[in-house]
Parts: structure tokens; C-alpha cells; sequence
């Protein structure tokens, strides 16, 4: 298993260290942490009532250092604890708060489960809800990239479960025909929902399964975000030179409950999340940036109350704000409405009272 | 002007499309050397090269969601799947991602997915080369669903469908993919979606259907005029979803008689949403009941298909039962 980072945050062997900026790693850093407080808050809403639906991403940040490894104009298939991508690619706090509300200015226009967002401007794909289906959507994607921007590439992102579906089979198979740039990741966080890792296969590894499809397979800590991003690197050199496409098993765990709806103590014991608590992604990370002297104890603190504070006044504002318009439930199911959507728009209408 | 056959209609329609935009691509199961089982994509690939024209895995399924990928990254894709009775494997991928990728995301992807795909019974294919499943994709949101009924239509509506934005289903009629030529332009044209056509005039009944079952259709009007003079309007409906309900109204509040011919079945086939329509926008005009004549709510059969499939006799009796009503 590739693994870069110890938990007290010193390096394995120095040989394998990515030479990174230095301004680029606290880039990273503060993505993590917006991360963290986006999970805190997210939650805290949900049981305040004042948000409907909260996905956990705790203990999974540092598949930050997946998306930090490409150049924007490469694609990301998230599947639905990758916000840390959005991020990193500087998708505004105040556009993921509106969508968290599903308001009036929510880029998604308040279609979807709080979490499940996309956004064009960041090539950061809508996710669905049915499992794996963005599998093959990126392979297909990273296809049609391959014949017009050979430098592209593409990566997506999906949980243990979802290498049980036929989309996952789908993806590998035809990127492995096709050998397209394509960086498959599986964040095995060891449960889909409830069900554990040895239910879903009886492969050693979720990497293996790299080797029926004749492409390349990789194991990586998934809670070392150096690992990530060079595994990631490693992954981009490939099919840049003409190899195709990687699966990468990021092993990680999922700190939190699945959802705001579920209740884990049902199906995992407390020892294990204690266990898995010493391997937190960001504590190990901050530990390295100590010892680089790139941040003290008393700067990380003012990071955290900056976004802190900062995340309190965006959720005020977009808590404030409308519904979206009645209209939009209408628009967008096609390009232009056809008829019968515009008289069932008249019909809605009557029965609304809108300013 | 040249003379051509439905099939070499479809064929001469994606020729034109992949040599005018680069963006277009095609894949699918044995579409490549083959050409198709049908032969519908016979010398493309040599044409424009296996790049474009994609032999795949024989996976439905990936098939549709690969196109899907191609189509959000800015390709026009249009996959084939070889029988539509073989399109359910890739059910999930056209009703959860296809059909939604536009409104989830607030306008900002788009999927741009011409799935063509041969349907409908007739050609002694049993259960599973035979079923005219529209209904189903008719009920999807998002998806505009496609049936042409001759030669000029096949070309301008396959066309019109890969230029157009949205993801459609264009279902080809296989039974008379060669069962008669037309003269058509030899250049690009397009016949617009979501237009029906009124292919016979008529003030007595109002006659709708679609694909194979429009030749049905006529020649029981035909009959109809000549051998008891009852003068049916024929409507080609062209596009099933979203449908051109006026051209149907205006029609019926003409004659006050209505009759559709669907090969689907029954029960909740698209029959069923036409006479809904008739039901609530044209009760007034109506001098007899609102009419069906469908297939039978039984999985499609196979050597009594030709008792199965509406017949101009099934549609004559139709005919002859809201005439004397």
C-alpha cells in the first residue's frame, strides 16, 4: 500500500516525498479544514431542521490530494463525500452554503439532496443517487477528451459498494478497451451504508480487481493526502504515456454516520471508529506541516476560527434567502418548454401564491 | 432526389451527420466491419474510422452510459443498441442519468444521446426482437421519443434529433426498414420533432398512429373510403414525446371520432395517454366512444404474432363499431 505520510506526520522515506510549494500545501490544508466545518455545521443544521439532508465526509478529506493532482481542465466524477475537490478548485463557500438551502441563487436550483451538487465552471460532474453510475460516464468523458485534448484527463470518485455494480464493470471494462485516460477512484471507506467490505466481494483487494479488466491497479492509504496526490501523479504519467487508465483503492474510513438518516452503531463498533480516529487525514497532515514549519498550533487555530466565523455569516445570508421560483420546477427538463409543461406550469400557478 | 428504403434513409442520415460535424460519434454492438445486424451502419467505419464508429462490449448498459460521458464532455453521441427489447440492462442509465443530467443540474451538463434502436414485432422475432416499449421512455421526463414511418421522415427526424439538444429515443421501425423506397433529397434536410403529420385527409374519423403500424393504418382508411365511405383522417404522430396534441384536437373536434393504432400493449401503452387527451380536451365534440386498437397485454408472442399485431381488419372493425355507434 502506498503510504507517504506516518501518523506523527514525519516522512516514510524521503526518496518518495512529492516536491510540493509551499503556499500549495496550505492550499490543501484549508481545504481539509473548510471540509471539516462544512461536516460539523451541515449536520447541526439538519438536526436544527433549517436543512433537510446532511452526507458526512469526515475521515475522507484527503481525496483533496486526488483533485490537487490535476490540472482544471481535467474532469472530476464525484460521487458524494468529494466536496474537498470543489474546494480546492475554489468553488466559492457562499455557491456550496446557497445549495446546502437549496435557495434562490443555489447553482442547482434547488433540485437536489443537500451534497449532491455539480458545477460546470469547475468541470465537478452532478452526481446522481443510484451507485456507480458515474463510473462509466467518466470513461466515456475521458474518451471524447482523448480525441480532442490529448493532455486531458479525467477522474472519478466512488465507494466500496459501488464496485459491486454493473457500472463499475461497465467503466473498467471499456477504459481498458479503449485504454482512456480515465483515474478510476474507489474511496473503500469499508461500508456501504451498513454492509461491510467482506459482504460486497471476496477479492483480497479492491485494487486486484484492476487485473481482470488488463489495466493498472493501485492500493493507497487513503487518509495520507500525500499518498493521494502521488499516486494520482503516477496515475496521470500513465495515461499520458499512452497506457490508459488506473484504479486506485483508497483505503480510508468513514468517521460519521452514512447520512444524516443513519445510525451506525447499529452495524460498527465504537473501538473501531477510536482506532480509526489516530489516522485522522488532517491531524496527520498538520503534524507534517509542523514539522516544515509551514504553520504553528496558534495559526491553525486562526484558520479555523477565519472559516468558522466566515461559514456562520454565509449560512445566515442563505438561510435568508427565497425559493427558488416556481418556474423552475419546469425549466431545464428540456432545453425549451414544450407545451404540455407550459400548461401544466398555468395549472401550478393557479394554485401558488408567488410575489 | 434519390430512391431509398427506411434503412438506407437512417444510413444516409448518419453519413451526412459525421460528415458535417466532427462531434459526432456512433457505437454500438457489430456496427463497425458488420455494419450493423441491420446493416444501418454499413461502410461507416471504413468512412470515417473505428475512432468514430465504435464497435463496443456488449454491454447496454455501458453503451448508453459511455455516450452519456462522451455527450456531457461535448460529443453528439448516438449509440445504437442492436434490438430495443435489449435496452433494459440500460434502463437506470437512460431514466436516472440520461433523462435528468439537465434538470439535477440546474441547466449547467447536458447530455446530447440519440439512442437509436430498431422496435416492434412482425419480423418472426418472439419476446425479444419484437417489443415496442415507448410508453415506458414516453413517461420519462427529459427524454423526446422518435418514430418515423417512411424514408423522407427516417432521414429529416434522425437528423433533426442528433442536431437537437436534448436526448432522444429514435426508434426505428424495423418490420418496414425495406418494405418500400421513396424519392427524397439527396442533400441534408430536417423534419422537425414534435410536429405530427397529417398524412390522409378525412372529416369522419380521426385515425392516430406511428411507425410500423401507419401503413396498417391506411390501408384500413382505404377501405374504409372505398368500400363503405367513411372518410378517416390519418395523423402520423412522428413524435411520441412530447407530442403534438393540438394537431390531434383540431382533428378530432373536426370529426368528433377518435381511433388510435399502437402495437404496443394495452394497458397502459401510449393509446392509453391519447384517449386521455381526447377525454379531456374534446368530450364535447365526441359522437362515440374513444378507441384503442393495440396490442394485447401479454408478453410479445411468437408464431401467432401476426394475431397479435393490430391488423387494418382489427382497425376496420374499430372503424365500424364508433361509425354505427
Amino acid at each position: 500500500m502506498r503510504k507517504i505520510l506516518q501518523l506523527d506526520g514525519s516522512i516514510i522515506n524521503e526518496a518518495i516525498e512529492p516536491s510540493i510549494e509551499s503556499e500549495e500545501l496550505l492550499k490543501w490544508y484549508q481545504s481539509m479544514i473548510q471540509l471539516r466545518l462544512l461536516d460539523q455545521k451541515g449536520i447541526r443544521l439538519q438536526r436544527q431542521g433549517r436543512v433537510g439532508f446532511h452526507i458526512f465526509t469526515t475521515g475522507q478529506e484527503a481525496h483533496i490530494g486526488a483533485a490537487a493532482a490535476l490540472n482544471n481542465q481535467d474532469w472530476i466524477f464525484p460521487a458524494y463525500r468529494e466536496h474537498g475537490a470543489a474546494i480546492y478548485r475554489d468553488m466559492p463557500l457562499e455557491e456550496i452554503i446557497n445549495h446546502l438551502f437549496a435557495n434562490d441563487l443555489d447553482i442547482n436550483k434547488g433540485r437536489r439532496l443537500p451534497g449532491l451538487f455539480g458545477n460546470k465552471k469547475i468541470n465537478f460532474v452532478n452526481p446522481s443517487a443510484p451507485i456507480g453510475t458515474q463510473i462509466i460516464h467518466a470513461t466515456g468523458a475521458a474518451y471524447y477528451a482523448s480525441q480532442i485534448n490529448p493532455e486531458e484527463v479525467n477522474i472519478v470518485f466512488f465507494g466500496d459498494g459501488a464496485t459491486s455494480s454493473s457500472d463499475f464493470h461497465s467503466g473498467l471494462n471499456f477504459a481498458g478497451v479503449y485504454k482512456t485516460p480515465t483515474i478510476f477512484i474507489c474511496m473503500n471507506n469499508q461500508f456501504a451504508i451498513s454492509v461491510p467490505l467482506e459482504k460486497q466481494t471476496a477479492s483480497n483487494t479492491i485494487a486486484d480487481k484492476a487485473i481482470a479488466y488488463g489495466i493498472k491497479g493501485e492500493q493507497v492509504d487513503g487518509n495520507d493526502i500525500l499518498a493521494m496526490y502521488s499516486a494520482v501523479k503516477d496515475a496521470i504519467k500513465h495515461a499520458q504515456n499512452g497506457n490508459g487508465p488506473t484504479l486506485i483503492e483508497a483505503f480510508t474510513y468513514r468517521m460519521g454516520p452514512h447520512t444524516s438518516s443513519d445510525d451506525p452503531s447499529r452495524y460498527r463498533p465504537d473501538e473501531e471508529v477510536e482506532e480509526w480516529k489516530l489516522k485522522d487525514p488532517i491531524e496527520r497532515f498538520k503534524k507534517y506541516l509542523i514539522r516544515k514549519d509551514l504553520i504553528s498550533e496558534e495559526e491553525n487555530s486562526i484558520i479555523y476560527e477565519h472559516y468558522d466565523k466566515k461559514i456562520n455569516e454565509l449560512i445566515e445570508i442563505a438561510d435568508s434567502r427565497p425559493k427558488p421560483k416556481l418556474e423552475t420546477m419546469f425549466t431545464d427538463v428540456y432545453d425549451t418548454l414544450p407545451g404540455s409543461l407550459l400548461e401544466q406550469w398555468e395549472e401550478v400557478k393557479f394554485f401558488t401564491e408567488e410575489d | 432526389m434519390v430512391e431509398l428504403n427506411i434503412l438506407e434513409a437512417v444510413r444516409d442520415a448518419l453519413d451526412i451527420e459525421l460528415q458535417n460535424d466532427p462531434s459526432v460519434y456512433l457505437m454500438g454492438e457489430d456496427i463497425g466491419p458488420n455494419g450493423g445486424v441491420f446493416r444501418a451502419t454499413e461502410g461507416l467505419q471504413e468512412k470515417y474510422g473505428a475512432h468514430r464508429v465504435m464497435d463496443t462490449p456488449l454491454n447496454e448498459s455501458g453503451i448508453v452510459g459511455f455516450a452519456i460521458g462522451m455527450a456531457l464532455r461535448g460529443a453528439k453521441a448516438v449509440p445504437e443498441i442492436q434490438f430495443v427489447d435489449f435496452i433494459y440492462p440500460a434502463f437506470d442509465q437512460i431514466v436516472s442519468e440520461l433523462a435528468k443530467f439537465r434538470y439535477r443540474s440546474g441547466g449547467e451538463f447536458t447530455t446530447n444521446v440519440t439512442i437509436r434502436s430498431p422496435y416492434g414485432g412482425g419480423v418472426r422475432g418472439a419476446h425479444y426482437h419484437s417489443q415496442s416499449p415507448e410508453a415506458l421512455f414516453a413517461h420519462t421526463p427529459g427524454l423526446k421519443v422518435v418514430i418515423p414511418s417512411n424514408p423522407y421522415d427516417a432521414k429529416g427526424l434522425l437528423i433533426s434529433s442528433i442536431r437537437d439538444n436534448n436526448p432522444v429515443i429514435f426508434l426505428e421501425p424495423k418490420r418496414i426498414y425495406r418494405a418500400f423506397k421513396q424519392e427524397i433529397p439527396e442533400e441534408d434536410y430536417t423534419v422537425p420533432l414534435e410536429k405530427a403529420n397529417i398524412v390522409r385527409n378525412g372529416d369522419d374519423i380521426t385515425l392516430v398512429s406511428y411507425g410500423s403500424m401507419l401503413q396498417n393504418t391506411l390501408e384500413a382508411a382505404e377501405i374504409a373510403s372505398n368500400e363503405l365511405s367513411i372518410n378517416c383522417e390519418v395523423i402520423d404522430l412522428r413524435t411520441i414525446s412530447p407530442y403534438d396534441s393540438q394537431t390531434i384536437i383540431s382533428s378530432v373536434k373536426k370529426t368528433g371520432r377518435f381511433i388510435s393504432v399502437t402495437e404496443s400493449p394495452k394497458t397502459a401503452g401510449f393509446g392509453a395517454e391519447l384517449s386521455a387527451l381526447i377525454g379531456e380536451k374534446t368530450i364535447d365534440s365526441m359522437e362515440a366512444p374513444i378507441m384503442r386498437v393495440t396490442g394485447y397485454d401479454v408478453p410479445f408472442p411468437f408464431i401467432l404474432e401476426h394475431d397479435y399485431l393490430p391488423s387494418a381488419d382489427r382497425i376496420l372493425s374499430a372503424i365500424d363499431t364508433i361509425w354505427e355507434y
